[in-house]
């Protein structure tokens, strides 16, 4: 019967967990002297008197963050906060059961002002299968609130706290095993604005990066389980931005316009990998390092965010176009998902950025002349084919191949993709006896265009043929293409052969 | 509603049927190594052959429970022994209705109801040891930790959300000694199951709770490797005896 000694002690409805939560989060104000019985219940913490009003605090999913604080006071600041154990999607076609503080990975945003006393309410939805609980960084006491907040399915939590800190911290479960909730998504940031606010920016956004580790290699499809393995020894599957590969991509992007400023809310949850957190193309003007108060350094290429921490970066935007967010570990963001977008629209600014100016062949600087490298690689060839003759073959499989991108380009909207063109307006080339009768012709046909009566298939055309504009391989390629397309049968024209009639024509 | 009821009713005969109800089953004695250990405890706790029901008790037979002792009925129960969710996926005091099945393990029960029902049946609850190695014994031998697919069938379960529907109980694989669904069913209730937590002393409460929470949750843990234990653990620390949880339910032992 010993154990029931225990439950003698849980009887008295938490009195004890009550007692000790309250003196452990407010030893300032909950100042009992020894041997007074301190009062039980939310009254023990007593009155705080800087606090005027209460109001519910806003929460956003990510990459929102909920609007700037305007109070000068600070509040009773009611914060309600669900987990939900919910199958989402991880990549397309794989999905994974998330544990989720608000349903999104990473949790909801949680925006306070330095000074506020935080009511926290962390309820854990009656579907769940887990306790969980909340460790914010920005909590000053053990456990970060963890030990206050441990909550059953279907039950729910209330502690308090006081943002004695500012800066940018990561709140987590706390529940073991951690890591794996960690792993499974339990993450989340809580800014606390210090009294005097941030500088006023055209956007805010909310990112944050975290490691999965799923049995089934990445994007193998389904719903994948958790791999402790994998996890054990910091082998990732995915490494993504805002809970899923893709979440931060193309419709779901960030967006800004040319001349504004925009700040990131950086955090990272892990639970194993440090973030060499980068925006391709941008340079953050200034950086929070680890998430504190003070800009503290400037023109930053790359910040670090590990696991627990966090970084607020600014820059403003001057050349349109997109960005793309990784972690410049970049294997992550190539492989396993850690990529995002900031696209930014406006005019050019060609001053900052000026575009491609050329774009030309390059052959080294061995010292050779292009015509000499040229030589040489035809030689290469001559023999290669020597050896093998059947590679010659294959060169006219290949140009019969980019000869029929060429036509479904630039030529298919008159002469249609049949070859079979439009009576009486354009001619056919397919079995077109006037194609096949002279090389040269229709070499020139293309170049320089073709105007005046001609007879095709004994069909007579009168039309107008402009020249068209694609360099020598390409015509080569496409007469090649239609000269043994649509039961044509022809050799293949060279570029040689092309050149050599341009040429002539120059006369 | 009458289809419903009579689809119930059809599939509490059937679960009946093809799973012959429980059995009290026997558990070889063994020793037992806690997760978690302050200072004062035994590194080691022997566990004495006792008697386990094969499954987890149905809604069918807390139904014929609450029959027999009115004061454990819905509208009846004191709430400083059940708190508000008590029973309510049953339509009344007396009817199980439509959302729940007789088969179904009975869930939303509290510590002090699930204590009472065993003592009804002249046993008791397990104490988290003896639960604790039954739940170890694999399928095929008596060691699960070293059966790969028993361990496997433990991963499935916590990375799959819970269902809308239970299974009925006894639905699962049988171990070694005929005892089913100790995993992938359900939680289950223990007699000491939050004793890892609470000591009555507070210094020894402080040190104990932070253990199981973040990083710290592995110091004086026996095998950090072992996350369904800690996830057991955390769970059960989690509770007080007079909560309700939609997965979380009973089987009673017994002394042979």
């Amino acid at each position: 019967m010993k154990t029931n000694a225990h439950f003698i002690s849980t009887l008295r409805p938490g009195a004890a967990a009550l007692l000790l939560g309250s003196l452990l989060a407010f030893p300032a104000i909950a100042a009992e002297g020894p041997g007074t019985t301190p009062p039980k219940g939310p009254m023990a913490k007593g009155v705080d008197p800087e606090i005027v009003g209460e109001e519910k605090a806003v929460l956003t999913s990510p990459p929102l963050v909920p609007p700037p604080i305007t109070r000068k006071t600070p509040t009773k600041l009611v914060v309600n906060l669900e987990v939900i154990e919910k199958v989402k999607r991880m990549a397309d076609g794989v999905d994974y059961l998330f544990w989720t503080f608000g349903g999104d990975v990473p949790g909801s945003f949680i925006r306070v002002r330095q000074g506020d006393l935080i009511e926290f309410h962390l309820g854990n939805n009656p579907a769940n299968k887990m306790p969980h609980n909340i460790d914010l960084h920005a909590v000053t006491g053990p456990g970060g609130g963890a030990a206050s907040s441990f909550t059953a399915p279907g039950h729910q939590s209330q502690f308090s706290f006081k943002a004695l800190n500012p800066g940018l911290y990561v709140y987590h479960c706390a529940t073991a095993p951690v890591g794996m909730h960690v792993a499974n998504g339990m993450y989340g940031l809580i800014l606390v604005e210090p009294k005097e606010g941030l500088p006023k920016v055209d956007h805010e956004y909310y990112v944050m990066q975290g490691d999965f580790y799923t049995a089934g290699a990445f994007g193998e499809e389904g719903l994948q389980s958790f791999d402790q393995a994998k996890a054990v020894n910091e082998q990732p599957s995915y490494v993504v931005f805002n809970g899923a590969v893709g979440s931060l991509v193309g419709d779901r992007a960030l967006k800004a316009k040319v001349n504004e400023t925009v700040r990131l809310y950086v955090g990272n949850g892990g639970p194993n990998l440090s973030s060499s957190f980068h925006v391709i193309g941008e340079i953050f003007d200034q950086v929070y390092q680890e998430g504190g108060t003070i800009p503290t350094q400037k023109n930053v290429q790359t910040t670090i965010v590990p696991p627990g921490g966090s970084a607020i970066v600014e820059f403003k935007t001057d050349v349109p176009g997109t960005y793309i967010i990784v972690d410049h570990a970049l294997f992550r963001a190539f492989n396993k998902g850690a990529l995002g977008m900031l696209k930014v629209e406006g005019p050019e600014n060609l001053l900052a950025y000026s575009g491609k100016e050329v774009d030309e062949t390059y052959l080294g600087s061995a010292g050779m002349s292009q015509d000499s490298k040229v030589a040489e690689l035809e030689q290469q060839k001559k023999e290669a084919i020597k050896a093998d003759p059947k590679i010659a073959g294959l060169s006219k499989d290949i140009l019969m191949e980019k000869g029929k991108r060429v036509f479904s380009q630039t030529c298919f909207a008159c002469h249609q993709m049949t070859g079979e063109g439009i009576p009486g307006v354009f001619p056919p080339l397919a079995k077109s006896d006037f194609l096949m009768a002279d090389k040269s012709r229709a070499i020139t046909a293309i170049i320089k265009g073709l105007s005046g009566p001609i007879k095709v298939n004994d069909k007579d055309f009168n039309g107008v043929m402009p020249p068209v504009a694609i360099n020598d391989e390409q015509v080569a390629q496409v007469l090649t293409y239609v000269r043994n397309e649509w039961g044509n049968t022809g050799d293949i024209v060279t570029v040689d052969e092309v050149r050599k009639v341009r040429a002539e024509g120059a006369h | 509603m009458r289809k419903s009821v009579f689809i119930s009713l059809a599939a509490a005969l059937l679960g009946a049927a093809a799973l012959g109800g429980s059995e009290l089953m026997p558990v070889p004695a063994g020793i037992y190594l806690p997760l978690f250990r302050g200072e004062n405890d035994l590194k080691e706790i022997p566990v004495a052959r006792f008697l386990l029901a094969s499954t987890a008790v149905t809604n069918g037979e807390f139904l014929d429970f609450v029959r027999a002792n009115p004061q454990w009925q819905r509208s009846r129960v004191k709430r400083l022994f059940a708190d508000d969710g008590y029973l309510q996926q049953w339509s009344g005091d007396t009817e199980l209705g439509s959302r729940c099945t007789a088969a179904q393990p009975v869930t939303w029960v509290s510590w002090f109801a699930a204590k009472a029902y065993a003592a009804w049946k002249g046993g008791r609850l397990p104490t988290t040891a003896e639960w604790e190695l039954a739940a170890g014994i694999g399928f095929t031998r008596e060691d699960g930790a070293k059966e790969p697919e028993f361990k496997q069938a433990i991963a499935r379960w916590y990375a799959s959300p819970s269902p809308a529907t239970l299974p009925a109980a006894g639905t699962g694989r049988a171990n070694l000694h005929g005892l089913r669904d100790l995993h992938g069913l359900i939680w289950e209730w223990t007699s000491d199951f939050n004793s890892a937590i609470v000591t009555g002393d507070a210094r020894g409460d402080t040190g104990l709770e932070r253990q199981l929470f973040c990083g710290a949750g592995s110091l004086g843990a026996k095998d950090t490797s072992n996350f369904p234990a800690f996830m057991r653990f955390g769970f059960r620390s989690s509770l007080k005896a007079s909560y309700t949880v939609h997965n979380l339910g009973f089987r009673y032992a017994k002394d042979p």
